[in-house]
């Protein structure tokens, strides 16, 4: 039994919270940590890059700087979508050893930003999403809404190319 | 007044470092058999501008340790001393510390002081050898030299008539030509009068009788000055001290017992004989006590030879390394044309501005030449800006002629070096990572290439081995080029040593260029290591990969017996390039005007099936492999896949391979600003970088060696 | 308005030199060595010329001696910069036509005192 003091202690607690942006692919709500969000926008015509996986769309000049564009459907393997003037680019940027790298994502839509109690984050246990479980760090649930927390890392980590942004097969 | 000096050190320290290269440089360059004075002199003049400046901003240290070395200098310039090897050598070394010091003091760091006094004692060493004929007051560093009785005589004087007002008796007659050194007998006056109370008396006894004969520009009055002054003698001194050739001066203490004027003489000999004292000797007693001397710093100075490792080098190169990316030198000459230039644009911007606002089509003439200018004068603008950035490669060389003097005196080798082309202008950025390459070139060269004099003889080659530096444009590339006159590569064991090191086959066939490429594999490494290796680890193959990160390429070209020469090829700028831009189907890339040779209009059947080349066309009398970009790119929206005939552009990989590439069309050539695919992306084989064309979208440059590699696989 | 002609070759004293006469209100062109002080001076005449002694191109005494031969300044103050302590170059430099010396090292205040001195 709690003592009248130990709930309102509970009650009191302070949330610590954490801000997202929310967005959809398909039927399922994803979240990215809103610090690592540079700007969001919608979709321009890339330039292609020869030799890459096809969920590597291309770049685009992004004020003078070359970036990447990731489709996340396709990443995911969620099937494709016709791009119309409705779909978003979420740019996205992440800092590794003191080097800072831009990349943008396609996603269906962006939903909002929500600010989340970081203790009621629960670690996803593998349920059979249709997100492979390294991008997910963990899932929340906000007002019957359940959103699947992206490890922006894992994200920045394409295929082939080691921590130190150096292509594999440049290593010999 | 208080001034500021902190804001003139970091100019002080910039030309410091530039004396202390142009002592090094003209050290080096000393001919021992016939010195040139001329250069010498150059050498002193640098030590004692450093020695001027630290003295002036405060740097009491560094003038006292100048100071020893400027009177070296001195005796070699006057003739006073002979300018032997083992002079230049210990110069040489106190150029090295004198760096240290600078750079310590420049970071605020502590000096290291036994380090100076050890050096400073080698110094003093040298200059107190024979070969000096001069007395030691001027060589050694001056003391507070004794004071003459004079001063003290007149203080007890003072002190004795400190009741009664201290008198002065100033006679002062000028000699004719006083005025024509700029000096005014008015100025002198006005001196005094700041001192006390003054009486002038005019004294016309040297005015010629007739007047006509009078030179306007001669001085031939004089006076007499009675000075009520608690001074002593010096302070009056002082206010002639300019004059005292010019003139003749007596100054006189009156007695205390009130004297009339025409009796000195009596009293003068009677109370203060001292005190008339040939005029001479009192200004040099003056200058002697007013002149603040450089005073020794009194360090200490270990018994123990102090051991000093080579990291003292690695700091202060990379302290100077530092001060090289903070800041560029430009001449201002090269700021003024920017200037004007924007000025020029802020003038087309309004009158395109203008043109824009009342829009019609019968403005489009005024658009279209506004629009025109404008790409002029931005162009013009950007050339400009590079070419700010632009330094001879001299920056880099430099530091050369120490190296080979230094390693070749260590090897026991005698080797000449020779600079050509230091003026070959290159961007900053290059210089600064082009140097550690051609270090370990050069040392490569001085080390494995050229023999050791005997053996030299032996061959019949000069005893003095040679090393050449030379830098060149070609195309849109800077070529460094490393020659010596050494023993050449050895094909034989180059291949031998890969065979049994495994990196290559035993019956794969190489021609002679790849077989001296292999000294860039890494795990290669034909001879003992290098014996004064500065703990960098650099091995030829970091060399390479250096080069190649700067997007240049290096050559070795070898006559066994003969001698070796490296040629590394960089652009000229990293930052833009000259390009051809083509379609393959819905893409455009840019191919780097300095990979391509021509291009050519391929016909049907000049395509042939080549055994071990695949596709190749006949060109020159030579078989080159067809690349078509379109199955390396995989590139989908081509009409044709299968072209024999067409537009061919010739590329040449810059390692001597040289290729076909097919393209759909040639679009114009332009210069193009690099952007790097590798900063937010990642590297794509074949592709060196990525530009953004006028129309916002993303043109990929093509890496040709790294085509051509892709192609082979 | 005063001007004042101050040559040396060391960029960090001409900025030193510079400074503390425009402080005190003179008007100050610099020369970088004799050649370069030569071409200036008859340029414009000046007040007072300040010169270092060691310069590559010309050095200050013979500048001097250049000076005093053009009849504008016959009679201008020169001051030499010396670091040297001998009487050599002093003597050297008066029979030249030099005004007078500052001896190096010397701070602003002994700088300004020497001019006041000499251009009242």
């Amino acid at each position: 039994m709690e003592s009248v003091k130990e709930q309102a202690f509970q009650e009191d607690k302070v949330k610590i919270l954490s801000q997202f942006l929310s967005f959809k692919l398909g039927n399922e709500e994803y979240a990215v940590d809103i610090l690592s969000v540079q700007e969001i926008r919608s979709w321009e015509p890339v330039s292609r890059i020869p030799n890459t996986p096809a969920y590597e769309k291309g770049v685009v000049n992004l004020r003078g700087d070359i970036v990447p564009i990731i489709d996340l459907r396709e990443r995911f393997n969620l099937g494709n979508l016709e791009y119309d003037n409705l779909t978003v680019v979420i740019v996205l940027q992440f800092s590794f050893q003191d080097v800072t790298r831009i990349m943008g994502f396609v996603v269906d839509s962006v939903s909002d930003v929500v600010a989340v109690d970081s203790q009621i984050i629960q670690n996803s246990p593998n349920f059979g999403a249709k997100v492979s479980i390294e991008f997910i760090n963990g899932l929340v649930e906000i007002n019957e809404r359940m959103l699947m927390i992206l490890d922006v890392e894992k994200l920045f980590k394409l295929e082939g190319i080691d921590d130190n942004g150096d292509t594999e097969s440049d290593k010999n | 007044m208080s001034i500021d000096m902190e804001q003139f050190h970091q100019v002080f320290f910039e030309e410091s470092f530039e004396c202390l290269d142009a002592m090094e440089t003209g050290l080096l360059n000393l001919d021992m058999g016939a010195v040139d004075s001329e250069e010498i002199n150059t050498i002193f003049r640098a030590a004692h501008s450093i020695k001027g400046g630290s003295g002036t901003f405060g740097f009491d240290n560094v003038a006292a340790y100048t100071h020893v070395m400027e009177t070296l200098l001195d005796e070699m310039r006057d003739g006073r001393r002979d300018v032997t090897q083992q002079a230049v050598e210990v110069l040489l070394g106190s150029v090295d510390c004198l760096r240290e010091m600078l750079n310590a003091i420049e970071a605020k760091e502590p000096v290291d002081e036994s380090r100076v006094a050890e050096h400073k004692k080698s110094l003093e060493t040298e200059l107190n050898s024979a070969q000096s004929t001069t007395d030691e007051s001027e060589s050694t560093p001056v003391v507070q030299e004794a004071v003459t009785p004079e001063p003290t005589v007149a203080a007890s004087i003072e002190a004795s008539v400190l009741a009664s007002p201290v008198v002065w008796d100033i006679k002062f007659v000028p000699h004719e030509d006083l005025l024509v050194t700029g000096n005014d007998p008015v100025r002198m006056f006005r001196e005094l009068a700041e001192l006390g109370e003054l009486d002038v008396t005019i004294n016309l006894e040297g005015l010629p009788d007739n007047l006509d004969g009078l030179n306007p520009e001669f001085c031939y009055l004089a006076w007499d000055l009675v000075l009520t002054a608690d001074v002593g003698k010096d302070e009056i001194d002082d206010v002639f001290a300019w004059v005292e050739d010019e003139c003749d001066l007596s100054i006189v203490l009156r007695d205390p017992v009130v004297v009339p004027l025409n009796n000195t003489d009596d009293t003068q000999a009677l109370v203060l004989p001292e005190i008339v004292a040939p005029v001479q000797e009192v200004i040099a007693a003056a200058e002697e006590i007013t002149e603040p001397e450089p005073t020794e710093e009194s360090v200490e100075i270990t018994d123990e030879t102090t051991v000093i490792v080579a990291p003292k080098e690695k700091s202060a190169e990379k302290k100077k390394a530092a001060s090289h990316t903070a800041s560029i030198r430009v001449d201002t000459g090269k700021i003024d044309g920017l200037i004007n230039m924007v000025g020029e644009l802020v003038i087309i911007q309004s009158m395109l501005s203008l043109a824009g606002e009342n829009f019609s089509t019968d403005n489009l003439d005024r658009l279209k030449l506004g629009l025109s200018q404008l790409e002029r004068h931005t162009r013009e603008l950007q050339e400009s800006v590079m070419n700010i950035r632009m330094l001879p490669i001299n920056f880099v060389f430099s530091r050369f002629p120490r190296l080979v003097h230094d390693l070749s005196l260590k090897l026991e080798k005698k080797i000449e070096l020779k600079l050509v082309g230091e003026n070959t202008e290159v961007d900053k950025t290059v210089i600064e990572m082009i140097s550690d390459p051609l270090v370990h070139l050069v040392r490569n060269s001085l080390d494995h290439g050229i023999e050791i004099p005997e053996e030299r003889l032996k061959k019949g080659k000069p005893e003095t081995g040679s090393i050449t530096l030379a830098a060149y444009h070609r195309g849109g590339n800077i070529v460094i080029e490393v020659k010596d006159d050494g023993k050449g590569l050895n094909k034989e064991v180059l291949r031998q040593k890969a065979i049994e090191k495994g990196l290559i086959a035993d019956n794969a066939i190489l021609t002679d260029k790849q077989i001296y490429h292999l000294i860039f594999m890494a795990g290669f490494s034909t001879a003992e290591k290098l014996t004064d290796v500065s703990g960098r680890g650099v091995g030829m193959d970091v060399v390479r990969r250096n080069i190649q990160e700067l997007g240049g390429s290096v050559e070795i070209d070898s006559e066994l017996g003969v001698g070796s020469t490296m040629s590394i090829s960089l652009p000229l700028t990293l930052a833009i390039l000259d390009g051809q831009s083509i379609t393959v189907g819905d893409e455009t890339y840019i191919i780097p005007l300095s990979a391509i040779v021509e291009s050519m209009n391929m016909e049907e059947g000049q395509i042939n099936h080549v055994v071990g080349k695949g596709e190749a066309f006949l060109l020159h009398g030579e078989y080159l492999p067809i690349i078509r970009l379109h199955e390396i790119f995989n590139i989908t929206s081509v009409k044709s896949s299968n072209l024999i005939e067409g537009t061919v552009v010739v590329v040449d990989g810059l390692d001597g391979s040289r290729c076909g590439l097919f393209v759909d069309e040639l679009l114009g050539q332009q210069q193009v600003v690099i952007k790097s695919l590798e900063k937010n992306y990642r590297s794509i084989d074949g592709i060196s970088s990525a530009t953004i064309l006028g129309d916002g979208s993303v043109a990929l440059i093509l890496d040709i060696p790294g085509l051509i590699k892709l192609s082979n696989q | 308005m005063t001007t004042i002609l101050a040559v040396d070759d060391s960029a960090s004293m001409r900025q030193m030199v510079n400074f503390t006469l425009k402080g005190a209100g003179y008007t100050v062109v610099d020369a970088v060595d004799g050649d370069d002080a030569l071409i200036k001076a008859q340029e414009q005449v000046f007040d007072c010329i300040v010169t270092d002694v060691n310069m590559p191109n010309k050095d200050g005494i013979t500048l001097i001696r250049d000076l005093r031969a053009i009849p504008d300044y016959k009679f201008t103050p020169m001051l030499m910069l010396t670091t040297e302590s001998g009487m050599e170059k002093k003597q050297q430099g008066k029979a030249a036509g030099a005004t007078g010396w500052i001896v190096k090292p010397f701070n602003p205040d002994q700088l300004l005192k020497t001019i006041k001195k000499v251009l009242g």
